[in-house]
């Protein structure tokens, strides 16, 4: 059965705290911590972006799983920051890669699942007999305006799968979507940050849809919330995934390891795909993963997941683990965090 | 335009530090080179691609405080030399460090970064750069 062959992933070094954006704002961070369950966010460096982050969790995973990139069939990269509107950043993630010419790819935008549908994509296409190997990779270096709540939690990050029939580390037993019009998050062309429908975010949006999703995965394939080892969820912030596990009936030891955005903040299309990478960090032939991402808009995608035999044989170490990228930061002040981000208004002579 | 059919037609080394290794006396050149400096006719049609590890170790470094327009949100910025393990050296920045924590010696590895962007409209271009180990 086709699946994940190997995962990488990538998380900017620097690191700020929703402490430092409340006293700039004259926000109460203790209230905003409890509201959110965010103590720190990750932020890209200025020479950082979804190609840069997109290449680095990619050939992450290329490390632990060393094949030709020219049997590469696919690249399909998901985001909401692309840093073109028009030149697909897949496009410069193949050159880099050194990936063939002959070659499927793409550029995806579906809000936070955006890399997920990017894996649907790439498992039909192995399944379908049209490639060998596939990578979808979800990438962010999201945005949310200034003294925004988003801004607490608008972080950077992604993770690349490479999906393949061979060799599979983790099967992909069963995926289904939900989509709905739903209007709860959008940022409409040329403007550079979105708008959110505040509490409409909730009950009609992330939670019906990750309900949802969740209920049709495990009805496809006859599970429990118990029959499951770990649980990963889109994580807009850290509340809404730990209430979605707790409505839908999974412990805590169950969601806790794939929970990373109280620590790096929401890295968008990158959330779901990179808790599930902490999850394989640590995860042991056996074990079964639920996974289902979010994106406003709105919909979302879920996978019913069984970790092999294979993954005992790979080294793990090859590629920095998400502990790794948790353990080895910088922190910033609120006035370099606008400077990397681009928040402040400058003379001619800077770029 | 120049500029941007040069960046593409040396997107091979700057993305993948693609150098070129001399099939006659096995010296490796980065930037890949199309005749060996040192075997000179012997080396035409020899000069094979190799993809470098992008493993190496400062060799000297220097800390730019006046800094051209596409890096002054990064400034000061270490730039330094670093001699690969396959036997080429090269420059290159070496970044999410600050300058105090870099020293001849110390080890470090690439990473795919911007490098600079052609204004607000233009083409960006990325490349190498490198971060300590």
């Amino acid at each position: 059965m086709s699946g994940i062959v190997s995962y990488g992933s990538y998380i900017p070094k620097y690191r700020i705290r929703p402490e430092e954006i409340a006293r700039v704002w004259g926000e109460d961070a203790e209230k905003i911590k409890n509201g959110i369950y965010v103590i720190s966010k990750s932020v890209p460096s200025p020479d950082e972006d979804v190609a840069t982050i997109s290449v680095e969790a990619a050939r992450n995973a290329l490390k632990r799983r060393p094949i030709n990139p020219k049997h590469i069939g696919a690249i399909y990269i998901g985001s909401e920051s692309h840093p073109y509107a028009v030149k697909p950043t897949a496009t410069i993630v193949a050159s880099a890669l050194g990936a063939d010419f002959n070659l499927f790819s793409a550029d995806y935008e579906f809000a936070c699942k955006a890399g997920t549908a990017g894996m649907q994509n790439v498992k039909a296409m192995v399944d379908a007999g049209n490639i060998s190997y596939g990578i979808a990779i979800g990438s962010d270096t999201s945005q949310g305006a200034p003294g925004d709540v988003l801004e607490y939690t608008a972080s950077a990050g992604g993770t690349a799968f490479l999906i393949g029939g061979e060799d599979v580390i983790a099967e992909i037993n069963h995926t289904a979507s939900v989509t709905s019009d739903t209007p709860d998050f959008w940022r409409r062309e040329g403007q550079p940050y979105p708008t959110h429908g505040e509490r409409f975010t909730g009950e009609p949006a992330y939670f019906k849809h990750t309900r949802a999703a969740a209920a049709r995965i495990m009805e496809m394939a006859g599970t429990k919330p118990e029959d499951y080892d770990y649980a990963v969820f889109h994580q807009p912030n850290g509340k809404f995934p730990t209430r979605v596990a707790k409505i839908l009936g999974f412990r805590e030891e169950q969601y806790k390891d794939g929970l990373l955005t109280p620590v790096i903040g929401n890295t968008y299309s990158g959330a779901m795909m990179t808790g599930l990478s902490a999850i394989l960090d640590k995860a042991k032939s056996g074990d079964r993963i639920l996974a289902v991402s979010f994106g406003s808009g709105a919909g979302s995608d879920g996978f019913d997941i069984t970790v092999t035999d294979a993954i005992g044989k790979m080294d793990r170490h090859a590629a920095p683990t998400i502990q790794d990228m948790l353990d080895n930061v910088k922190w910033v002040d609120y006035s370099i965090y606008a400077k990397f981000k681009k928040k402040i208004v400058v003379g001619e002579n800077i770029a | 335009m120049g500029e941007l059919s040069r960046f593409w037609r040396e997107s091979d080394h700057r993305y993948r530090l693609v150098a070129h290794k001399c099939g006659n006396c096995d010296r490796v050149y980065f930037p890949p080179r199309d005749v060996c400096p040192t075997c000179h006719r012997e080396s035409v049609g020899k000069m094979e691609p190799i993809d470098l590890s992008g493993k190496g170790e400062v060799v000297s470094y220097t800390v730019v405080h006046e800094a051209p327009t596409p890096f002054t949100r990064q400034k000061p910025y270490i730039l330094a030399i670093i001699k690969l393990d396959e036997g080429p050296s090269l420059t290159g920045q070496i970044v999410d460090s600050d300058p105090e924590e870099v020293d001849m010696g110390k080890r470090v590895h690439s990473v795919f970064r911007k490098v600079a962007e052609d204004g607000k409209s233009g083409i960006i271009q990325y490349g190498y750069k490198f971060v300590l180990d």
